[in-house]
């Protein structure tokens, strides 16, 4: 029982593998180029690359200040 | 026993065949071609937020939609949602189990997930009167690690029996199984256009599957441990996944293979949780020692640090707007930085 199981196992590794053997790649240096054009074209969109203006960030404390 | 041997070598063959594939395409490397833009400016965030009212560890966070109000989980036994713009609680959420391991929001706002080593996905209404209990979601036969809305009618879930699932809320009942992981399931993202998903597992591999027709398109290797934490770049045509072998890797999709790696001699502390700034530019991830670490993801440098927790960072999450980033810890804090 549990050999047919090993089987099943075997055989439905061997299917997956089939698949991912099977699909296209393209090259290592596309894909980099491609990373690297879109983290350039978004850079100056990316807040907490370029920084966030203090009058713009709905983060900051909006304490009144206080006279020590 | 003739079967299994012949199984065995057909395995092996097709493994040999896809590493020699992937060699194949392995022109250059992102180190090299990234030789030529400029170093990311050292990144100095402030905290400037601190969100109290955690009793316990905080095991799991995420933004909502709207970029201002956010979901957090702690086995005090709760759930929180905040309004992150003022620092106030706007709903609590009590769970019947406090052994949670993970939440998520809806894109509308309406619903909240968790789950965790009750192996149950529980889907909660917090725009009724009073939070209400829509669904128990109960099949998997593991912990839930984490889950993640389609929709106001569909979840992803991940789980300690090694499956990830599709659950239609409508029913209640699982839609899709997800099954080719041979160790735990930890952790899942969405891509971009909704269509595949990833998972990173304890055997060590990220898997990338279809949504719909159940199957898995490829796998990734290449860590030595479990794998914790997973995201999408945001162009969608990558995935950054943080293990406890103390690394991060950049699997690239198209190139079906692993094109950068994130690590540092002196860092011997697994990686908990990880997210990108909105260009994909910068790769934050929590470790077990306490600290976030930010890394140029197309350089492979390390260009800033968060500190201020005293524990372990558990989850991290940049809002879709990615005005700033949000760290939840073992401390029973959330901080807010930008």
């Amino acid at each position: 029982m549990s050999t047919n199981n090993n089987i099943a196992q075997a055989r439905k590794l061997v299917e997956q593998l089939r698949i991912e053997a099977g699909i296209e790649r393209i090259k290592v240096s596309k894909a980099a180029a491609d990373l690297m054009s879109y983290c350039e074209q978004h850079a100056r969109n990316d807040p907490l690359l370029v920084g966030v203006p203090t009058s713009e960030n709905p983060f900051k404390d909006k304490k009144p200040c206080i006279i020590l | 026993m003739g079967e299994m041997d012949t199984l065995k070598k057909e395995a092996d063959g097709l493994k040999t065949q896809i590493e020699a594939a992937r060699k194949a395409v392995n022109d250059t490397t992102m180190a090299a071609v990234a030789s030529g833009v400029a170093a990311a400016p050292r990144v100095q965030l402030k905290n400037r937020k601190t969100l109290k009212g955690h009793l316990a560890k905080i095991y799991g966070l995420h933004w909502s939609a709207d970029n201002r109000h956010m979901v957090s989980a702690s086995q005090d036994g709760k759930l929180l949602i905040w309004d992150t713009y003022t620092g106030n609680k706007v709903y609590a959420v009590p769970l019947k189990s406090s052994w949670v391991m993970s939440c998520s929001m809806a894109p509308s706002g309406n619903l909240v997930a968790s789950g965790g080593l009750d192996n149950m996905c529980t889907i909660v209404n917090i725009k009724a009167a009073s939070p209400k209990t829509l669904r128990e979601l109960d099949a998997h036969e593991g912990y839930l690690s984490h889950s993640r809305f389609l929709s106001d009618t569909e979840i992803l879930t991940a789980s300690g029996d090694t499956t990830c699932c599709l659950w239609d809320l409508e029913t209640g009942k699982q839609k899709v199984i997800y099954k080719s992981h041979v160790g735990d399931c930890m952790c899942l993202a969405v891509s971009p256009d909704q269509n595949s998903f990833i998972s990173g597992a304890c055997d060590s591999s990220a898997k990338l599957w279809d949504v719909r027709d159940g199957g898995c398109k490829q796998t990734f290797i290449g860590h030595t441990s479990d794998i914790n934490a997973i995201a999408f770049f945001p162009s969608g045509t990558a995935v950054i996944t943080g293990s406890d072998d103390c690394t991060l890797k950049m699997y690239d999709l198209r190139a079906d293979q692993e094109v950068n790696g994130y690590q540092d001699a002196a860092l011997n502390a697994g990686v908990t949780s990880v997210s990108l700034s909105s260009s994909g530019r910068l790769i934050f991830a929590g470790y077990d020692n306490f600290n976030c670490n930010i890394w140029d993801s197309l350089k492979a440098e390390k260009v800033g640090v968060l500190s201020g927790h005293d524990n372990r960072v558990s989850c991290i999450g940049v809002p879709d707007d990615g005005l700033g980033i949000c760290t939840g810890s073992w401390d029973s804090f959330l901080k807010i930085w930008n």
